[in-house]
């Protein structure tokens, strides 16, 4: 079943079309890798999946269930209560974003217990056992400020995981990171795909989505410009944009 | 009047200096927060005018507001002036600082990134949570010091309810260096204010360490 489906998906800034009518759709249990020039619209397209942005037009669904639809005049509506969706994703930032006077177990803990009033004693099981997992239990009562960048991503990780969503999207998490740092996340995240996680990742990291992506989609000025399997991308494409674009990046 | 009567009789008016003081910061901090609210209004005309009135409570002396708020219901409607000034005086302190307060809040609120309220919002926080429980712990964090400051002239501009004659400390000092063409009630008010002081920067500097459990 399709967890996520975009069709043509289109968003502009002013008079900058940013999405240009994309369709997109993840099935349960796949790891797509978004690959693609800068300003090329990745991060846009994460954010309107993820409600940060409103689309100008274009159906999402999550689940089989509708996140916006056309109305009898086929005006673009977004659905009443957008809250159960918020349910099924989660988001982790190139930026982290963990919140600084929360400690590493509090981050965590906090919007399972708050957002979805479930007990207290059993998220924190949970979470500690995620932390655990993530190699992270030294860390637990732990300030994101006295984290190292890797570990506040992999902390960023696990309070994503804590919300148990369907879908997990990463917009660049190794990008604000010092080379020797990016290992340890994209490890993590390999880990992930490993236990069949539904994800959506965004990376510069081509040797990364090779090696953990079932699919890669190629986005180049608000299109997807090509999309297949690893092999059919990075192997042998042959699209004449995907081309210079690995080039570029010395694959 | 011997210093100790002196004491003795400002130290009778000091319970009003401190009435003023808490009952000003129990009803400006609050009022301070719904100020920046409207500040920060999506509504243009409401951002306006209350930048507006922030700038005028801001840009006019406290003791001209305070004058306004006592007598000008007198020239205005003929009502009576109240008797208890504390009424009026509290009204004209707590609207004056709360201007200030306000803007202290709003630099605050403005000052944290818009990636914690986006975190907020992918993990389902609602608004008001997200403000109580993210926000709002950050910004007191952030704007501690800057509100100290302005608690410690509160203290001092208590003075200001002389102009009233509220029978404060001040006020109380100055009629009896008045009526016996003496200095000394004047450095004993100075004591008075510093040793308040003292006590303020003490305790405020205890929350601030209690909230530096993390970098910013
Ligand atoms: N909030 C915004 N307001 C105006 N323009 C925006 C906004 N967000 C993005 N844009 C514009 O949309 C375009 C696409 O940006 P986007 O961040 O989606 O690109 P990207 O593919 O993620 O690039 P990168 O690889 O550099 O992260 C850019 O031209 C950018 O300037
Ligand atoms: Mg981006």
């Amino acid at each position: 079943m399709n967890v996520l489906e975009m069709t043509n998906i289109k968003k502009s800034f002013g008079d900058n079309n940013v999405l240009k009518g994309i369709s997109f759709h993840v099935d349960s249990g796949e790891v797509v890798s978004i690959i693609g020039t800068s300003g090329g619209g990745k991060s846009t397209l994460l954010r309107c999946a993820t409600l940060l942005e409103t689309v100008d037009d274009g159906i999402i669904s999550y689940m089989g269930e509708n996140v916006t639809y056309k109305d009898g005049n086929g005006k673009l509506c977004y659905a009443k209560d957008l809250n159960r969706f918020k349910k099924v994703f989660g988001l982790v930032f190139q930026s982290f974003n963990l919140f600084p006077h929360f400690s590493v177990l509090k981050n965590v803990m906090d919007a399972p217990v708050t957002v979805l009033n479930r007990n207290k004693a059993e998220v924190k099981e949970e979470c500690l056992e995620l932390l655990e997992k993530m190699g992270l239990s030294d860390k637990v009562d732990a300030y994101p400020c006295e984290l190292s960048g890797g570990q506040q991503q992999r902390v960023s990780i696990v309070r994503a995981l804590a919300m148990k969503p369907d879908i997990l999207f990463f917009d660049e998490p190794t990008s604000a990171l010092d080379p020797e740092l990016t290992g340890e996340v994209l490890k993590v995240i390999k880990q992930l795909a490993e236990e069949k996680m539904t994800m959506v990742i965004v990376t510069h990291e081509m040797a990364f989505a090779r090696a953990v992506s079932d699919r890669v989609v190629f986005i180049d000025k608000g299109m997807i410009a090509e999309q297949g399997t690893p092999e059919e991308v990075f192997g042998n494409t042959r699209n004449e944009r995907t081309k210079q674009f690995l080039q570029n990046y010395g694959k | 009047m011997s210093l100790q009567m002196i004491f003795i009789k400002m130290g009778e008016g000091f319970g009003k200096t401190c009435a003023i003081f808490f009952l000003t910061l129990l009803f400006s901090l609050p009022l301070g927060m719904i100020i920046s609210f409207m500040r920060m209004s999506k509504n243009t005309v409401v951002s306006k005018i209350t930048q507006f009135v922030v700038s005028v409570l801001r840009g006019t002396p406290l003791m001209l507001q305070l004058l306004a708020v006592t007598y000008g219901p007198y020239y205005l409607f003929n009502i009576s002036v109240s008797r208890n000034k504390l009424i009026p005086v509290v009204i004209a302190f707590s609207v004056n600082y709360a201007a200030y307060f306000s803007e202290i809040y709003r630099g605050g609120i403005e000052s944290i990134s818009v990636g914690q309220y986006e975190a907020a919002a992918i993990l389902g926080y609602s608004k008001v949570q997200t403000f109580i429980r993210i926000i709002l712990p950050q910004v007191i964090r952030r704007i501690l010091p800057s509100v100290t400051n302005e608690i410690v002239t509160l203290v001092k501009d208590t003075s200001i309810a002389f102009t009233v004659s509220y029978q404060e400390m001040f006020t109380i000092g100055k009629q009896i260096a008045n009526s016996q063409t003496s200095f000394t009630p004047f450095l004993v008010a100075g004591v008075f204010y510093y040793v308040f002081n003292a006590i303020v920067g003490l305790v405020m500097g205890k929350i601030e360490k209690s909230m530096s459990y993390y970098k910013q």
